[in-house]
């Protein structure tokens, strides 16, 4: 059977059903829910950075400029003459410091040939030599110089901002360094979750402030990822208070620095494998980068945990549902199991009590069968015992009468036996199991079980067995039942009238076929439509159950054969039945040709 | 009292042989018929039968049937039904339609030559009556 089969195959389908069912809109709300999500939130993230990053520059850029603007004003409002005096100069300088919380360090006056004419600060710089620095040849160069940061001649690092005052021979340069730690806390304070870090580089990748660490990306690395860069040598114009570029000799109006958006792109770090998000944003008019370094995996770790909850959510209920499948696949697959099993065993019981109900209908006939070879022996044995009375009398025994009485009697009594074999054989063949069956054979039994009954209806049986049939994979006791319901019924149909019963087997197209063909009284087409249908009969309550043909049509259904009818009222009624072949055409002629021999016989009876 | 002439209809040949045997032990002289248009036949060319012995179930004409005809031919000969088990009802039937008895098949062969005696019993009173009737009317006639 491929019963087991068929259950897997609907519990799988089951299963595969809720977990399309359930899961697919779970992942699917999952997949577009989080991408949206995560797209958000990463713009987000990034914006967010972005401007922070801006604000900063900007920040710098003020700073820068608020300074500059200092000395610029102070160079422009003083004559060289007077910032020759260094008291006067000292004086300046306080002045600064206390507005400007001792940003400034230094000031000093340098005349074109790079001496240093005045200074006030804390070291003794009076007269140094600034001809060769960098700083000072741009100074000379431009109206005004922001360095980038170096060591100079005291050993820490620090930057300058100087402004030129004059131009030839005649030009002289103020000059102040800027204390280089506040400047560093400008970027410094710049830091967002573990691993964000501010600094700025020089266009040739010289650190302008101290890094916290190492950064994870050389700034030379850094600078190649950058598109090249117009780089001014103008600051840019930051609207600071008390500033006014404009109002500075030869210096050309720059633009606006809110168009100079931070770039962002994300860069993988090759030793760590790490991802990095990379903002940069240029300052001091292109000649400075303000770098901001942050790793993904902490730039958007809200982002990932909410992630990692989600999957995890997402994770669980799919085990749920999966779990919810299985066991409720496999309840519901045990409850049908149960149920089919309940249906198989009503089946057979349904089947049994047909079995029954048709064995009551031939009880009639075999009783009176099995009553007339009794009433012989019972006569016999009363006419020994009448011959004995006789010899008591003192008459001549008649031995030759006794000796025919007992052959009489041993006669019926064989007679007796072979019906109730008959009998034993049908009723006692209860067993469904499928195997090959000869057909020719079971018509043959079902015709001997009902010769005797077809005899007092009047009714002359004429079997046509085709030899050589094919045999037939099926249950002989149920194969029997269905042969026996149709000739009762048909047995039933000429009970008044008497008549012809033709029952046929041939081999066509592949099928095995057994005609079941009466002279009987035909069926109404109104009945015609029902007469498979379970209780429907047309007999007097109590004489019919209307299960025979109804189980007939379940059985040869079940053996995957069917069954028709032709009827017509007053000219009787034909019942095929149509059967799979089997294998083993022809077996049956090896194993038992004599029941082949009379397999076409007329089984006339009675009439 | 003149030996009663029993007619005895079975379609079962041997049971017929030896109960003709066994009647004809017990002084009644026994007809034999094998089939229901077989004992008509009997009745019509011997009209001394006084009871028929009928078996019910029969191929071709049945008992009931035969019983019915006899008493159309015949009425006053008396009828006894033997039956088998599942055909009760039947013998039912036949007392209906004016069969003297049944007995059930196998029987003993005391009750039925008992049986056998009563019905021709009746049927002499039966015939006495009608003789008397006749005797009466004719009596009667006479008186007019």
């Amino acid at each position: 059977m491929n019963g087991d089969r068929y259950y897997h195959s609907l519990r799988r389908n089951i299963l595969g059903i809720i977990l399309a069912v359930s899961l697919l809109p779970l992942l699917m709300i999952a997949a577009i829910a989080g991408w949206q999500f995560h797209t958000a939130y990463r713009h987000k993230v990034v914006d967010h950075l972005s401007e922070l990053v801006n604000n900063h520059a900007r920040h710098i850029d003020t700073f820068l400029q608020e300074k500059l603007s200092d000395i610029q004003v102070l160079a422009a409002v003083h004559p060289v003459d007077r910032l020759k005096d260094e008291k006067f100069l000292g004086r300046l300088l306080i002045l600064l410091q206390e507005k400007h919380g001792g940003v400034f360090v230094d000031l000093g006056l340098v005349d074109a040939r790079g001496f240093q004419q005045a200074y006030a600060g804390p070291f003794q710089l009076t007269q140094a030599r600034y001809t060769d620095a960098p700083w000072f040849q741009e100074a000379l160069a431009r109206p005004y110089t922001i360095s980038d940061v170096f060591l100079g001649l005291r050993g820490l690092p620090h930057f300058i901002v100087a402004v030129r005052i004059g131009e030839g021979a005649d030009a002289w340069v103020v000059r102040s360094t800027i204390d280089f730690v506040a400047f560093n806390r400008l970027v410094e304070n710049l830091r967002i979750g573990r691993t964000g870090q501010a600094f700025i580089v020089n266009r040739q990748g010289e650190f302008q402030t101290r890094p916290n660490r190492e950064p994870d990306l050389p700034p030379q690395e850094l600078l190649a990822g950058l598109q090249p860069q117009k780089v001014s040598h103008d600051l840019p114009a930051v609207p600071a208070e008390g500033s006014v570029p404009g109002r500075v000799p030869g210096r050309a109006p720059s633009a606006p620095s809110d168009d100079v958006r931070p770039f962002w792109t994300e860069r993988r770090v090759p030793e760590t494998g790490r991802s990095l998000l990379v903002f940069s944003r240029p300052l001091k008019g292109g000649q400075w980068i303000l770098f901001y370094l942050q790793d993904v995996q902490d730039a958007f770790s809200d982002l990932y945990r909410a992630r990692r909850l989600s999957l995890g959510v997402l994770v669980l209920s799919a085990l749920a549902v999966a779990g919810t499948a299985w066991t409720l696949s496999r309840r519901v697959v045990n409850r049908i199991i149960q149920v089919d099993r309940e249906k198989e065993m009503m089946n057979e019981q349904v089947i049994e009590a047909g079995k029954l109900a048709s064995i009551g209908e031939l009880a009639a006939g075999i009783a009176h069968e099995i009553n007339n070879p009794v009433a012989i022996m019972v006569e016999e044995a009363g006419w020994v015992e009448d011959l004995l009375g006789d010899l008591e009398k003192g008459e001549p025994l008649d031995v030759e009468e006794v000796r025919r009485s007992l052959s009489q009697i041993r006669t019926q009594g064989a007679r007796c036996k072979e019906i109730t074999h008959k009998l034993l054989s049908f009723a006692r063949r209860t067993d469904p199991t499928v195997q090959q069956v000869q057909l020719n054979k079971l018509v043959q039994e079902v015709v001997g079980l009902v010769e005797q009954r077809a005899k007092y209806a009047g009714v002359r049986i004429r079997t046509h067995l085709t030899d050589g049939i094919p045999w037939v994979s099926m249950s002989p006791a149920e194969m029997q039942q269905v042969l026996l319901n149709l000739v009762n019924n048909a047995l039933d149909a000429m009970e008044k009238t008497g008549g012809t019963l033709d029952i046929t087997t041939r081999f066509e197209d592949g099928r095995v076929i057994v005609d079941v063909a009466d002279t009987g009284e035909g069926i109404p087409p109104a009945n015609l439509q029902r007469i498979f249908d379970p209780f429907f009969t047309t007999k007097p309550v109590g004489r019919g159950t209307g299960l025979g043909l109804s189980i007939c049509y379940g059985i040869v259904k079940k053996m995957g054969g069917d069954i028709t009818v032709n009827s017509a009222v007053g000219v009787g009624t034909a019942f095929h039945v149509y059967l799979p072949a089997g294998d083993g055409v022809e077996r049956e002629r090896a194993e038992n040709p004599k029941e082949e021999e009379d397999g076409s016989n007329d089984g006339f009876a009675g009439g | 009292m003149d030996r009663t002439m029993v007619l005895l209809v079975d379609d079962e040949v041997p049971f017929v042989e030896t109960m003709t045997k066994r009647l004809g032990k017990r002084g009644f002289h026994i007809l034999k018929a094998f089939n229901g248009p077989q004992a008509l036949e009997v009745l019509d060319d011997d009209d001394k039968v006084d009871v028929v012995i009928l078996d019910v179930k029969m191929p071709g004409m049945d008992g009931i049937e035969t019983l019915r005809e006899i008493r159309k031919r015949r009425p006053l000969v008396e009828v006894i039904m033997l039956t088998g088990h599942a055909t009760v009802e039947t013998a039912i039937e036949g007392m209906r339609l004016g069969a003297f008895d049944y007995l059930m098949k196998p029987c003993d062969i005391e009750d039925l030559s008992a049986k056998v005696q009563e019905a021709k019993k009746k049927k002499a009173r039966h015939e006495q009556k009608i003789l008397e009737a006749k005797a009466h009317a004719i009596a009667l006639r006479r008186g007019d």
